[in-house]
């Protein structure tokens, strides 16, 4: 068997981008919903939600310095793997990617600190301010990486001379056909995620019995912002899916393993789908649904994919499942969270002990969406990397060979198999040590740190265990 | 395409120059500081010198990843040849900046191991400078190009030359490192960084020696840019210079000024960095393309500045207030937990 250094590389990149995402999953909403807790506080004066916000600094810390440790890793990915890309459209998505790392960086040296340490050497006003432009910070993060990722999905505003790709219009490059979508839905899944994470960690609070004010706070919190923010993101995903079907009709073609462009089609719920025989076995339909929910009505065309010449077309399989994988999650999510309120309104939410339970159960199921969801749209632009003009087989690196690869990827296999579930028990140290004191973060990672710590700090029960 | 009217890449080149060598001088002394620490006597002192850099050792990465996505964004070409060039040290050096960094938090989180994590740190800290001095000098002995692509392999890169680049490092940070402990630390532990800094600086001499000798030698464009007429008139200041700054390091690595070692350090990497950028300008991709010619359009250049221009400063600001604000001599428990 030869090694192929494209595949090896994508494989790669999938490692990387997959262990990374899962960090901003956590802290683009940690942050937002840290600046709630700081407003709520600011706004009732209540003292519980100061020791909810301070128990999610510290878990925001840890998770915000492993994200920038494996975020450094990102960029010199473009170089070392996909340099075809650097050189093809750097000139493109180079000022975005730049945009992302200085905006992080620029987050971190003005407010970060403040937000980690500056609790008893602010106002309390401040305080929340520097929660709210953290919060801000990260959201404008994800805009720039998004809009990178946009661009490629659905390039417009560019000109292409000598091959390489030129830019006309900075506002249209920014804000491209699927970018809009694509930015609501990613920064709402993010939020849902963080929602079901402090969902989970507060029913695991009341369960043990320790901390049961404040897990009560992170359970109605929760609820009350993922009862408007599952909802939302079912109909933003759906959106995003007539704006697929319009820019990126294989994809969703790929999707829906759709095989024959045709009007009135069914939505296959399951299939084995069958690349080089183009065809499904075992197909599961539901007649007309499939144009209800693609066009919005009962009759409406979708283009197959074999109006796509056979190598422009995705692997269908796995955005096929993936997907499915997404809006199961999806659907478990809604059930989770209307079971909830309906506990909530009859009262005794917090007294069901199978409910606290699946509360638990359900702490990973926004990542597990995330990744569905990003495997989809990546694996489901293929086998492109800028949509429809630069093929993913043109972007990687030339001189590589599959061996060269294949040693980077165990290097960076072992180095995340070893750092995540070291981090993983650290912050389940955090999770089981509760909310109950109102110290400073005891540790954080990645980042400059306020210089006002230097300062007397508060009285503080650093134990150490 | 014909020459633009307005061209940024003056600019920036400028702002990358600055941002590397922000990044040699502020994560050189911390890696050397990385490195220093696990030759100390005993764990009092250790500790001492982990809270010497502990508030501001991470923040100076950042320029490490300015550095990255700024070649992309002005100088894609350069980024799309020379990344590639040095697969293999660009993945050690990233590995081990990932298990540096997990290692220094989980070092206060996690007491038990300490031992354990001081070491990684450590081991990190090494492998990370030696595969940036192997950087380096892959950059200098030059890449095979082929159109637009790299078309050597992913072990060109490892010569006899990138090696010794590889070492000199490890003594030039381990000189800015011990720099640094000087002004830090006091007492024994003050003494026993200036004997580390006297090790450290014999071996820089000796790299930049080799180094001075050994370019010209290997590329005769590089011997023409200096050895001829009349370039030779205005350059032989540099060696000059170089050579006062290493008698000025060795003074003061025995003085009383606790800031002059640093000092010196950063001049003598100051003259280095020049008479590399001497020896290779105008090329960003040795010696194949030109600053100009691996430039992105001036519309993207522009665009990025606009921020840059911005945020730098501020980041920079931010970083100087950092470091007031942690002046004075490091102790076992001021500092981080």
């Amino acid at each position: 068997m030869t090694l192929d250094p494209l595949l090896l590389s994508r494989i790669q990149f999938a490692w990387v981008i997959g262990w990374h995402i899962l960090l901003p999953a956590f802290t683009v909403g940690a942050a937002s919903y840290i600046a709630l807790l700081e407003g709520l506080h600011l706004a009732t004066a209540r003292p519980v939600y100061l020791r909810v916000s301070n128990f999610w600094i510290r878990i925001f810390a840890v998770a915000f310095g492993m994200g920038v440790v494996t975020g450094i890793v990102m960029p010199f990915q473009f170089g070392t793997n996909w340099s075809g890309l650097s050189d093809t459209a750097g000139n493109i998505i180079g000022p975005s990617l730049a945009y992302e790392g200085l905006t992080a960086f620029f987050l971190e040296a003005a407010f970060l600190g403040v937000l980690l340490f500056g609790r008893t050497l602010v106002p309390p006003w401040a305080h929340f301010i520097a929660a709210a432009m953290v919060a801000l910070g990260a959201l404008f993060s994800s805009f720039w990486i998004l809009a990178a990722n946009s661009w490629m999905q659905t390039p417009v505003g560019y000109t292409i001379v000598n091959g390489r790709f030129y830019p006309m219009d900075w506002l249209q490059i920014i804000f491209s056909p699927s970018f809009p979508y694509r930015f609501a839905h990613t920064v709402v899944a993010f939020y849902v995620t963080t929602g079901f994470v402090v969902l989970g960690v507060g029913a695991y609070t009341i369960r043990r019995g320790l901390f049961p004010d404040e897990g009560r706070v992170m359970m109605t919190t929760a609820l009350s912002l993922l009862i408007v923010l599952v909802p939302l993101q079912m109909f933003i995903g759906d959106q995003h899916g007539l704006n697929t079907r319009r820019y990126q009709p294989a994809k969703l073609a790929g999707i829906e393993a759709l095989w024959n462009t045709g009007s009135e089609l069914p939505l296959t719920l399951f299939a084995l789908p069958d690349q080089s025989g183009e065809r499904n076995n075992y197909a599961i339909e539901v007649p007309h649904l499939g144009s209800l929910i693609l066009t919005h009505s009962l009759d409406g065309t979708v283009r197959g994919l074999k109006e796509f010449p056979a190598d422009q077309r995705p692997p269908v399989a796995i955005i096929f499942f993936t997907f499915r994988i997404m809006v199961g999650l999806a659907i478990l999510m809604l059930i989770q969270v209307v079971v909830g309120w309906w506990l909530r309104l009859r009262g005794g939410l917090f007294d069901r002990g199978w409910y606290l339970r699946a509360c638990q159960l359900a702490i990973p199921i926004g990542f597990l969406a995330v990744l569905a969801g990003w495997t989809t749209t990546e694996v489901g632009r293929q086998p492109w990397t800028v949509y429809g003009l630069l093929r993913t087989a043109k972007s990687v690196t030339p001189s590589l060979t599959g061996h060269d690869v294949l040693l980077s990827l165990l290097c960076y296999a072992i180095a995340y198999l070893f750092v995540y579930p070291t981090g993983v028990i650290f912050v389940l140290g955090l999770v089981r040590k509760g909310p109950g004191e109102t110290a400073p973060a005891p540790v954080e990672a990645g980042r400059p740190q306020m210089p006002v710590r230097r300062l007397p700090s508060p009285p503080q029960s650093e134990e150490v265990r | 395409m014909t020459e633009p009217a307005l061209s940024f890449v003056g600019v920036w080149t400028a702002l990358i120059a600055l941002g590397v060598f922000l990044y040699v001088l502020l994560d050189g002394f911390d890696l050397g500081v990385g490195m220093l620490h696990g030759f100390a006597h005993d764990a009092a002192d250790r500790e001492v010198i982990m809270n010497s850099i502990a508030p501001i050792w991470d923040g100076n990465e950042t320029w490490l990843v300015f550095c990255g996505v700024a070649l992309l964004a002005a100088f894609p070409l350069a980024f799309a040849i020379i990344i590639p060039a040095v697969y293999f040290p660009i993945l050690v050096m990233l590995i081990a900046l990932v298990f540096r960094g997990v290692a220094f938090e989980f070092r206060f989180a996690d007491r038990l191991r300490r031992a354990f994590w001081d070491r990684a740190f450590q081991v990190g800290s090494f492998v990370a400078v030696f595969a940036q001095g192997v950087v380096l000098g892959a950059f200098i002995q030059g890449f095979r190009v082929e159109g637009r692509v790299f078309s050597g392999t992913s072990v060109d890169f490892l010569t006899p030359f990138a090696i010794l680049t590889g070492l000199a490092l490890l003594f030039g940070y381990g000189l800015l490192g011990a720099g640094w402990l000087i002004i830090k630390t006091e007492g024994a532990l003050q003494d026993w960084a200036r004997r580390q800094g006297r090790i450290c600086l014999i071996g820089v001499v000796i790299g930049i020696a080799v180094v001075s000798l050994w370019t010209p030698l290997m590329e005769q464009r590089i011997a023409e840019r200096w050895f001829s007429l009349p370039q030779i008139l205005f350059l032989w200041p540099v060696p000059i210079a170089t050579l006062a700054g290493v008698v000025w390091e060795w003074r003061a690595l025995s003085g009383t000024v606790d800031a002059a070692p640093f000092i010196a350090a950063i001049l003598l990497f100051l003259l280095a960095y020049l008479g590399v950028a001497i020896s290779l300008w105008p090329m960003i991709v040795p010696y194949h393309f030109t600053l100009w010619q691996a430039a992105s359009p001036p519309s993207t250049q522009a665009f990025l500045l606009v921020g840059a221009l911005f945020l730098i400063p501020v980041i920079l600001m931010y970083s100087g207030w950092s470091y007031w604000v942690f002046r004075g001599k490091a102790s076992r428990d001021i500092g981080y937990h």
